[in-house]
């Protein structure tokens, strides 16, 4: 009896918090805009008994789905984001990855100060980071004041609001998931299995990219999969920081819900979206299961 | 002994294979190496053997080039080796935590320095399966390091070191992680692989016996010097410090003064009211000179009538020591010196002859005991 509850309090969890709502989701998915509260329909009516449950059936089709294949706004934004993700992962990883090998490589005294500083700025509102970062990236920001007074540019560059300010936002939002899988990787390896490489012929590079990189790779992954993720479907970063150009799902997701109100659709897009994402999160699952039975 | 015994450090005309010339190693404040002279040759199976810290693992980690002297030149076959980065030394080095790669398998960490120096695949796959034969690993090769026990990741270890056929081979306390009884066993195993492979070994260790054990000669080293280089038997037999005499096995250490001289033998006046003890200096010692008498507990016998003996002396047993094969006897002399006598145990425990609080007679002869100046 026990067993069964404490299995069965997860089960319930799961149950009400995201399987529900995702049931409700995918209903509305199916329904049709009408301009009311709550602005679809039809809506579930109990005191209709059984016929109102079939009319109710009766109502909901897949319409919202066909819509998003026909106007190519949706499938241009899903590749959009796609690409964008991918690239912010890798640029993630491209900074993220020395920045938790210096952190592994620092005297043990030091690390648990480095480990605080990198997950400081959670401690701030994500909303509030990102609007400082428009302060730093605006045409009048400090960026390009302080580019200016050295000298180095005479025109302010334009940053915010285009790609590459949502690329600065990703990657300095999202860095820190990054950086601590790789850094408890790497911080595990013994600094012998380097000396050994070493002492077997490897160069100081050579040891590098056949011992410490393959002994991080589970880091890497499980970075990278933390990282890529939440991007697909990022929707402030876009929004605050790209331009009109920068299409993202988040960002339709957005629009559609709220700007054009038109819930179903959204909820289409949100569906797919999950679909979309599915994949990269059993496979990242399976990758810590790996990583569990190599250490186990 | 033996005709053909191997003491290549006997023969003037030996080209030693290392050589240490006057090398100090300092870190910061702190001196590892001090002005350390030592000659390494060809097939020696060489024992750095002393306390934690006492610079053992220093000297073999400048050896294998993951740290440079400060001052000094150590020669490997005559070429200073201290420009030599450690990938490009014909030295290799198995590590106290055995360092196995844990993404690779057996098979991959052996074939790993091949790969490094560009041998051609059929030779590499040779090469592997020779090394998987000697340490006896052939039905391992497919697995990774954590699915195999500690003593067979012990064996991959020393054959991954022992695959690019090194100069010298430098092992950092090789059986630390072992049990006693797998420890034992290994080290005739190493013995063997020595032998069979014709390669220079030079392994650190704090375990005396292992010492003993496996090495050509041993050094004992103390605060970054060596103390004494010989062979097992003379480091045991005929130790040149109470330090070493103390630091190898168990030993009796009496302080006393020169008193006569009588032929060749020596009077050591050493406490009050006790008869002087005889013993057979090496070295010459003038009249009051501070004398070490040096004795192991097994070349003192006890017995309970007084003995016709060099030296006999009266006390009480302390305490027993039995360890099943032998037994420690812990005899108090009136003056309050602790004497530690050591007896097989030829016979059953039942028959034993003494018990706690029986007055015996401690004797020796006058060769059996070592006099020292320090």
């Amino acid at each position: 009896m026990r067993r069964l509850v404490l299995i069965a309090i997860p089960y319930v969890w799961l149950l009400a918090l995201f399987l529900v709502p995702f049931i409700i989701v995918f209903k509305i998915s199916l329904s049709d805009t009408e301009l009311s509260i709550p602005p679809y329909t039809p809506t579930l009516d109990f005191s209709a008994g059984w016929a109102g449950f079939k009319e109710f059936l009766a109502g909901l089709d897949f319409e919202n789905f066909v819509w998003l294949t026909e106007d190519d706004l949706y499938w241009k934004a899903y590749l959009s984001s796609l690409k964008i993700a991918i690239i912010s992962t890798v640029l993630t990883l491209l900074v993220g990855y020395p920045i938790a090998y210096a952190m592994a490589r620092a005297p043990q005294e030091w690390r648990a100060t480095l480990l605080m500083l990198i997950i400081l700025p959670f401690w701030t509102s994500f909303l509030i980071r990102v609007y400082s970062w428009m302060g730093i990236l605006s045409q009048e920001g400090y960026l390009n004041q302080l580019l200016m007074s050295l000298g180095l540019i005479s025109e302010p560059l334009i940053i915010l609001n285009t790609n590459t300010a949502v690329y600065i936002g990703i990657v300095y939002t999202y860095l820190p998931f990054m950086i601590l899988p790789i850094y408890s990787a790497l911080e595990k390896m013994d600094e012998s299995l380097l000396e050994a490489a070493e002492d077997l012929g490897c160069s100081r590079f050579s040891a590098f990219w056949l011992v410490t990189v393959p002994l991080s790779k589970q880091g890497i992954i499980a970075g990278s999969f933390l990282v890529f993720i939440p991007t697909l479907g990022e929707m402030v970063i876009p929004s605050m920081l790209g331009g009109s150009k920068t299409l993202m799902i988040g960002k339709v997701l957005w629009e559609e819900f709220f700007s054009n109100r038109d819930w179903p659709v959204a909820s289409a897009v949100a569906v797919i979206l999950l679909l979309i994402l599915v994949i990269p999160i059993i496979l990242f699952q399976r990758n810590e299961q790996k990583q569990r039975e190599a250490e186990g | 002994m033996a005709l053909d015994a191997f003491a290549p450090w006997e023969d003037p005309k030996a080209e030693p294979v290392i050589h240490f010339q006057n090398v100090t190693k300092r870190f910061g404040e702190f001196t590892a190496i001090d002005d350390l002279t030592i000659d390494i040759y060809e097939k020696e199976f060489f024992a750095l053997l002393g306390p934690s810290g006492c610079g053992k693992t220093t000297l073999m980690r400048m050896l294998a080039g993951f740290e440079t002297p400060t001052e000094g030149t150590i020669l490997l076959q005559g070429q200073n080796i201290a420009p030599i980065p450690p990938n490009k030394r014909a030295v290799n080095m198995m590590f106290q935590s055995y360092a196995l790669f844990p993404h690779l398998s057996i098979w991959e960490n052996i074939a790993f320095g091949l790969k490094r120096d560009g041998m051609s695949k059929p030779d590499i796959n040779d090469r592997v399966d020779e090394m998987l034969r000697l340490t006896r690993l052939e039905q391992f090769a497919r697995r990774k390091p954590h699915q195999i026990s500690g003593g067979q990741r012990q064996r991959v270890a020393l054959a991954r070191s022992l695959a690019k056929h090194p100069k010298l081979l430098l092992l950092d306390e090789p059986l630390g992680a072992l049990d006693k009884k797998l420890r034992q066993e290994t080290q005739f195993e190493l013995m063997d692989i020595q032998e069979k492979t014709d390669t220079t070994f030079v392994i650190v260790t704090h375990d005396q016996e292992e010492a003993m054990t496996v090495a050509s000669r041993v050094a004992v080293m103390d605060h970054g010097k060596i103390i004494q280089v010989s062979t097992p038997d003379a480091i045991y037999e005929t130790p040149n410090s109470t330090y070493v005499a103390d630091f190898i096995g168990d030993v009796n250490l009496i302080e006393g003064k020169a008193a006569a001289k009588d032929g060749d033998k020596l009077h050591i006046a050493w406490a009050e009211g006790q008869p002087e003890i005889i013993g057979t200096p090496a070295t010459e010692f003038s009249n009051g000179q501070t004398v070490h008498f040096a004795i192991r507990p097994e070349k003192v016998s006890i017995s309970a009538e007084k003995p016709e003996t060099a030296n006999a002396l009266k006390g009480k047993i302390m305490d027993i020591a039995y360890l099943g094969n032998i037994s420690t006897y812990h005899v108090e002399l009136p003056g309050g010196q602790i004497i530690k006598a050591q007896t097989a145990n030829n016979r059953r425990l039942s028959r034993r002859t003494f018990t706690w609080e029986d007055d015996v007679w401690l004797s020796f002869t006058d060769t059996a005991g070592v006099l020292l100046e320090r």
